[in-house]
């Protein structure tokens, strides 16, 4: 959304190609206030981010928007195929961003298929945007920012959180979020791993267990806990089909979460044409994504004529923004794996070399 | 089960619609999605595995995982998570890969 609006403020046309029926991505139901830097709209809710974001797009005469839309592919004479509303469509843009963001990353134990095992981000579209329960007792599974924050929403909604789990030995998100919930009365166990759900039909319960040192099951210290619900807050994956699909050179940088384009510090990938941002570059917060669009939008546009007086000073401006978001020992494994997208850094084999 | 209060957020509920999951009669509003307008109705399970017709219920929630596939007015794997629910919409659970439609 942040890359249309500057590339459509620059004076370029712009097309959006959103799966969902409405704007606003992840964004719509982040009911929790951002952090970082007063510019960059910490103390903001991200509902309210994406409501001002959505609202100035819808109003911008250069942006078209097409919802229920799926971008399918992108071919050799640049054209791209699009999936609208059962119609199918060719696009034939001049360059392309690719934002897709994330997926939720699975784990393995026994029942992880059964219906009320749930990734963090489908417990928050249920409760946040459509208020819906997605259970009456939630385990979390990941003491992380998300796993802590979707706790304490599931707190907020009425639902009674047995408990979370966290496979390391500390909790990995930060305790501003483990106070609020640790003030509700929810036990944090570290050190603890989910064997398996127990259930016919749907989640009845949960067994955990503890781990030693090296991640592995210490047998005995098994314990079940009543629950309908197991939530997964265990990380995202880049969502990164169509970069793969569109022969981007891809790298596996597990800082930024797996499979992401090499790109340069303009967001622009391997194919002179196609720019990425957001989490489809590496799973970040939302504020650098939308920094990310910023960059990528201006800079895209900028290549096929579109100018605006000050690209220079802004480029750099949001670049600056952007390093001093990842400034830091928390941003310092953002600040590794980019080396490594940026080719500063040696990244490993290519993955994907044999499918061209 | 329907948030009715909260401290944050106000859900605005726009016009009751109904529609049918696997015969019976299901109420939801406007604007949902079918896969939430079930899980309001208590049904948590959308569908059988395609290789060991275990249940599977919603994960993603966001288009991403196909655990929510679904038949909907004859046609198979439906993104019930992602698609809104219609009046008078037919839904069904889905077993196996889906059938291609005449």
């Amino acid at each position: 959304m942040t890359a249309a609006l500057k590339a459509a403020q620059a004076g370029a046309s712009v097309m959006i190609i959103e799966k969902y029926h409405e704007l606003g991505g992840q964004l719509i139901k982040q009911t929790h206030r951002f952090f970082g830097s007063k510019e960059e709209q910490a103390g903001i809710r991200g509902i309210k981010i994406a409501d001002d974001l959505t609202h100035k797009i819808k109003k911008h005469p250069k942006i078209e928007i097409l919802t229920e839309a799926t971008a399918q592919g992108y071919y050799e004479d640049k054209v791209v195929t699009v999936s609208h509303q059962e119609k199918h469509l060719k696009i034939k843009p001049k360059k392309v961003i690719i934002a897709t963001g994330a997926s939720e990353k699975m784990l393995a134990f026994e029942n992880n298929d059964l219906p009320g095992v749930y990734g963090a981000g489908a417990v928050q579209t249920l409760m946040n945007l459509y208020g819906i329960l997605p259970g009456q007792k939630v385990v979390m599974v990941g003491a992380g920012n998300i796993g802590l924050i979707v706790s304490y929403q599931l707190l907020q909604a009425g639902v009674d959180v047995v408990g979370v789990i966290e496979a390391a030995p500390q909790i990995g998100g930060y305790l501003v979020h483990a106070s609020k919930i640790r003030r509700a009365n929810v036990p944090i166990y570290t050190g603890y791993s989910i064997k398996r759900a127990i259930g016919e039909k749907s989640v009845e319960a949960v067994e955990m267990v503890k781990l030693d040192e090296n991640w592995n099951m210490i047998d005995g210290t098994e314990k079940i806990i009543e629950a309908d619900t197991v939530c997964l807050a265990v990380g995202l994956r880049p969502l990164t089909d169509l970069l793969i699909q569109a022969d981007c050179a891809m790298a596996y940088v597990p800082e930024l979460g797996g499979d992401v384009p090499l790109r340069d510090e303009n967001l622009k990938t391997t194919n002179d044409q196609i720019f990425v941002a957001g989490d489809a570059a590496g799973i970040e917060e939302a504020t650098a994504a939308m920094l990310e669009g910023e960059v990528a939008g201006l800079k895209a546009v900028s290549e096929i004529g579109y100018q605006t007086p000050d690209l220079f000073e802004e480029l750099k401006r949001l670049k600056k923004e952007l390093k001093k978001l990842r400034n830091g020992p928390v941003g310092e494994v953002i600040r590794e794996g980019l080396k490594k997208v940026r080719g500063e850094k040696d990244a490993g084999k290519d993955r994907y070399s044999h499918l061209s | 089960m329907r948030i009715k209060e909260h401290p944050i957020l106000d859900f605005k509920r726009d016009r009751e619609i109904t529609f049918t999951y696997n015969g019976k009669e299901i109420k939801a509003y406007k604007g949902e999605t079918i896969a939430a307008a079930l899980y309001a109705a208590g049904i948590r399970v959308l569908k059988a595995s395609s290789k060991y017709e275990r249940p599977r219920g919603l994960f993603c929630a966001i288009g991403n995982c196909s655990s929510c596939h679904m038949v909907v007015d004859g046609t198979p794997n439906v993104k019930t998570c992602i698609t809104q629910v219609k009046e008078g919409m037919v839904v069904e659970e889905e077993v196996g890969k889906g059938d291609l439609v005449d």
